[in-house]
């Protein structure tokens, strides 16, 4: 059972963000990049899948020349192979784009299934998942918190409104992982310095018979335009009761007229 | 000269940091109020390969540089310093010594299990009657047939409830001073070891430190470690990777003050606005930070020049001297900064200062570092 | 043509559920400033009833792709008739609530399309002639704004309660158009639905939060705030400190190193609102705060601040609002 992650490495944002005066972006300095949570629990995911059915593991991340570290995680945690395609060329792409390249990617790998995150904690956008499915032209389930794999067939949990949806998708598919699906482990010592000597192989949009233009900003198709600080919360009113009781009917009063959840 | 961390560096910094931030940070304060044994979180450091970091892969450790081990350690002691000080015995001052002067017998037997962290190791060196003089210690070691028989009393044993194996320094030759002492390899189940009186201390309080009484011990002939007579130098050899380990567990209590302080300045309001902009707290957190990067910096320096092979006995007590000063003061500023309720066991700057003490004295106390120190330009 | 605004529905048990409601709002205030028609796009089996509500909430058309293979939902029996028909058709948007299915949905659709998709849309509007929407991103310590890149259709997924949801015109009817289409069997089969009771509705998806801090002085204390959470339906959460000091375990923990929450109310009771919390519930529509100490940094980011002392006003608060409920 071979099993490929698409990974992502996003900055820390348990840190402080904060965005840059002319509001083109986020400041880069002194940022802590990390490989997205939610790819961690994707390749945590494949690993036991690796666990119990044998096979290989191998990650794959498209992204800038640092995120080659976010793959050198997740094979200290334990993947065994990793693909990154570096092309300053794909700065700006969209969603759309990256899906396209990875789907590209996964054209020269053996696999019977594929799993990433359900979204990157940096644009939160959970997009690329279900897009790179279509591109494969393979079943999908997305946001799943279990998995089970028999005989080529997978069932999968997901958390939908009120409960929860059983679903039985024959492999390969694409699945989304929530991060209720498992714990992950740590990269150990001893994995990170068997990671140091497991080679990554890097790739450029040319390699993949790409080109900027399939697949680069020019395809985008939407672009960002600008980034903001989350609006400053105006004060509201701070009252000094004159007793307990008046406190709470002020209270009550505000919940059942002004936000309406009496 | 390259200030940046290598790759596998900032991994290990960012996994410890994790683990710390999880598992540690968030029972920290109770550890400490139910003087509890971090039983959980050491296993996971074991699994982690943070008990054995610089062991050698062949004999189960990680197989990683001291570089590593400093930046690990400063990552679980901001978060502990009790079970920083618990990694710390086990790794510098028991797995080390084996590595370095134990037999191929000797490694086989105690690496992998200590570097798993499924057992643990203490050191046993001070006695009531001999601290910074160690070498006045006066436990002694005869031969009898093919057994030491050890005679003494040791105090101020990290880890000694729970360990399994001690390294004991004891005087096998009739000459006073250092070149009589040998050292051993003493296991919790030989006759006649047993753990005394666990200290109440100031601080460190989720780890044990304790007396451990030698009355007749019998230990086997192939206990010992290093050659007869060099139990001296495997101390001193040790103290320099003990030392390098605590100022690594200084910087990460003064660390874990700074980070505190920084969070508590910008929402506490007086006279108006937020302290944070006060000069006299400014100045505060910019002695504080700056002596950290320096402590910091020293530490590396030395765990570095102890990766090359090369003697680092002066920049280790440099280390220990700065970075156990750094985290007394940096400490010291904590409780001032939160005003009354630094002195509030609800807040953790007051634990900083009960943990940062111990660091200017185990070890090798700060005035031991200043005669190292000292010697190695005026001799 | 026009600048046609569809809006796929959320329903279920036959009733039309709220969020398509709001999405018919804005979506009137988009098709009507731009000459463009309303139309509600019906996915189900046996959807009779619904077509009426669509038109009184303001639909002018109503297509209704009625299957038994689109009874409940899988993404490619979805994915094939909604991609055909705007397709076919052409919208210029096309608003998708963020529902479970409607996360899973647009992706797949925009890339068989090669269509623009937006998630997580909590603004909408049109600059010259382009289409924008604006975002939460870096776990909603940044808002984005994006633009839609060329003719369209754009696809937007729309957070709830975002939008007003559009007033009912008793009466109105829209024109219904029964779509004729058979979907491809979907590879994936849909096992069981199992509905849970959560007895602790989840931080994260919880309405309403009551939030203790250090100023519940200890465990015990949590009792009062599950009472009045037990009365409000509500969630359970702490700042660090109470975590810390092992009053409730880590997962209650709101902030920085815990979670993010983005409730319509957060009650915090003795919560003094330090920078580490608040990033975790920034995001809450309304914060209720009480503390006795005036100068508590929560009361800066407060819509209703109590000065007073929790012990004394929480299950005050808790019978006004037993009270409350049960007059209503």
């Amino acid at each position: 059972m071979d099993v490929v992650v698409c990974v992502k490495q996003v900055p820390d944002t348990e840190q402080p963000i904060r965005v840059r005066p002319d509001g083109s972006g986020i400041e880069e300095q002194g940022l802590n990049w990390i490989l997205n949570y939610y790819d961690e629990h994707a390749v945590e995911e494949a690993l036991r899948v690796r666990e119990k059915h044998g096979g290989t593991v191998t990650v794959v991340c498209v992204g800038p020349a640092r995120a080659s570290e976010a793959l050198r995680t997740a094979l200290a945690m334990g993947a065994d192979e990793a693909v990154h395609v570096a092309d300053p060329a794909l700065e700006g792409a969209d969603h759309l784009g990256v899906a396209r390249v990875l789907a590209r990617v996964l054209g020269q790998l053996r696999y019977d299934l594929v799993l990433c995150g359900r979204l990157a904690t940096d644009d939160n956008a959970s997009v690329v998942g279900g897009a790179l499915a279509e591109y494969l032209g393979l079943p999908q389930a997305t946001a799943i918190s279990k998995l089970d794999i028999q005989d080529g067939l997978a069932t999968v949990e997901r958390e939908v409104e009120g409960g929860v949806e059983v679903l039985q998708v024959p492999l390969p598919a694409v699945f989304t992982v929530e991060r209720t699906i498992n714990e992950p482990r740590y990269p150990t010592l001893p994995g990170i310095m068997k990671a140091k000597r497991k080679e990554i192989r890097t790739l450029t949009l040319a390699d993949l018979g790409l080109s900027p233009q399939e697949v680069g900003p020019e395809a985008a198709r939407v672009r960002y335009v600008r980034f903001e600080p989350p609006p400053r919360r105006e004060a509201g009113r701070v009252v000094t009761p004159d007793s307990p009781e008046e406190g709470a009917r002020l209270i009550a009063e505000f919940l059942q007229e002004t936000a309406k959840v009496l | 000269m390259e200030f940046a961390l290598t790759e596998e560096h900032r991994l290990v910094q960012q996994t410890a940091r994790e683990f710390a931030t999880r598992e540690i940070l968030p029972v920290a304060s109770q550890l400490d109020a139910e003087h509890r044994f971090p039983t959980e979180i050491v296993r996971g450091l074991g699994e982690l390969g943070l008990m054995g970091v610089t062991v050698p892969e062949e004999y189960g450790g990680a197989g990683m540089d001291h570089v590593a081990y400093v930046l690990a350690m400063e990552e679980v002691a901001r978060a502990c310093a009790s079970t920083a000080a618990i990694m710390s015995v086990n790794n510098s001052l028991v797995c080390d010594p084996i590595l370095r002067y134990g037999t191929e017998e000797q490694k086989r037997r105690y690496l992998p299990v200590l570097a798993s962290g499924r057992e643990l190791g203490c050191y046993c060196l001070t006695e009531p009657q001999a601290g910074s003089d160690a070498a006045s210690l006066q436990t002694t070691a005869r031969l009898d047939g093919d057994r030491w028989v050890l005679n003494g009393t040791k105090v101020f044993v990290t880890n000694a409830r729970e360990a399994w194996v001690f390294i004991v320094y004891a005087r096998t030759e009739e000459v006073p001073g250092a070149r009589g002492i040998s050292a051993f390899l003493v296991e919790r189940d030989y006759p006649g070891i047993t753990v005394g009186k666990v200290e109440r201390k100031m601080g460190l309080l989720a780890s044990s430190t304790c007396e451990v009484l030698l009355e007749d011990c019998r230990v086997p002939r192939e206990n010992l470690l290093g050659a007869r007579g060099e139990g001296f130098k495997v101390a001193l050899s040790t103290l320099d990777g003990g030392r390098i380990g605590i100022a690594a567990q200084a910087v990460g209590i003064a660390r874990a003050a700074l980070e505190e302080s920084v969070a508590y300045a910008k929402e506490r309001r007086q006279f108006g606005r937020s302290i944070a902009e006060f000069q006299a707290i400014q100045w505060k957190i910019a002695d504080m930070a700056t002596r950290i990067e320096a402590a910091r910096l020293l530490a590396l320096r030395a765990a570095w020049l102890r990766d090359q092979g090369k003697r680092c006995t002066v920049e280790a007590s440099m280390a220990k001297l700065f970075a156990s000063e750094t985290a007394m003061f940096a400490a010291h500023q904590g409780v001032q900064i939160f005003g009354g309720y630094g002195y509030i066991k609800d807040y953790p700057v007051e634990r900083y200062f009960r943990d940062a003490k111990i660091t200017e004295i185990y070890e090798g106390t700060s005035e031991i570092q200043r005669m190292v120190i000292a010697r190695n330009l005026l001799a | 043509m026009g600048r046609d605004v569809w809006v796929v529905a959320d329903h279920a048990a036959g009733s039309v559920r709220r969020i398509t409601l709001e999405l018919l709002g804005k979506g009137r205030e988009l098709a009507d400033s731009h000459r463009g028609k309303l139309v509600a796009l019906g996915l189900g089996h046996g959807l009779e009833g619904l077509a009426q509500v669509l038109g009184e909430y303001g639909a002018d058309v109503v297509l209704w792709a009625d299957h038994p293979s689109l009874a409940s939902y899988t993404t490619e029996a979805y994915a094939e008739v909604v991609s055909s028909l705007v397709r076919e058709r052409t919208p210029w948007l096309v608003l998708i609530p963020s529902t479970a299915w409607g996360r899973d949905l647009a992706p797949r659709v925009a890339a068989r399309l090669g269509a623009g998709v937006v998630t997580d849309v909590e603004a909408l509007w049109v600059e010259d002639g382009q289409v924008l929407a604006r975002r939460p991103m870096y776990t909603r310590k940044v808002m984005g704004t994006v633009r839609y890149v060329g003719e369209g259709p754009h696809l937007a997924v729309v957070l709830p309660k975002v939008f007003a949801p559009a007033a009912r015109h008793e009466g109105r009817t829209a024109e219904v158009e029964r779509v004729a289409l058979q979907p491809a069997p979907p590879r994936t089969k849909l096992v069981e639905t199992r509905s849970v009771q959560r007895e602790r509705a989840s931080l994260t998806e919880a309405e309403v939060i009551v939030s203790g801090g250090r100023g519940l002085r200890g465990p015990e204390n949590f009792a009062l705030l599950d009472a009045l959470a037990a009365e409000l339906g509500a969630a359970v959460g702490s700042s660090r400190p109470p975590v810390d000091s092992g009053w409730v375990p880590h997962d209650y923990e709101i902030g920085q190193t815990g979670k993010t929450v983005s409730p319509t109310v957060y009650i915090a009771v003795g919560i003094s609102g330090a920078p580490q919390h608040l990033a975790g519930m920034s995001g809450s529509k309304y914060i209720v705060a009480i503390n006795k100490d005036p100068n508590a940094p929560i009361f800066q980011v407060a819509s209703l601040g109590v000065v007073g002392d929790l012990f004394q006003i929480v299950p005050k608060l808790t019978e006004e609002v037993r009270r409350r409920k049960a007059q209503a």
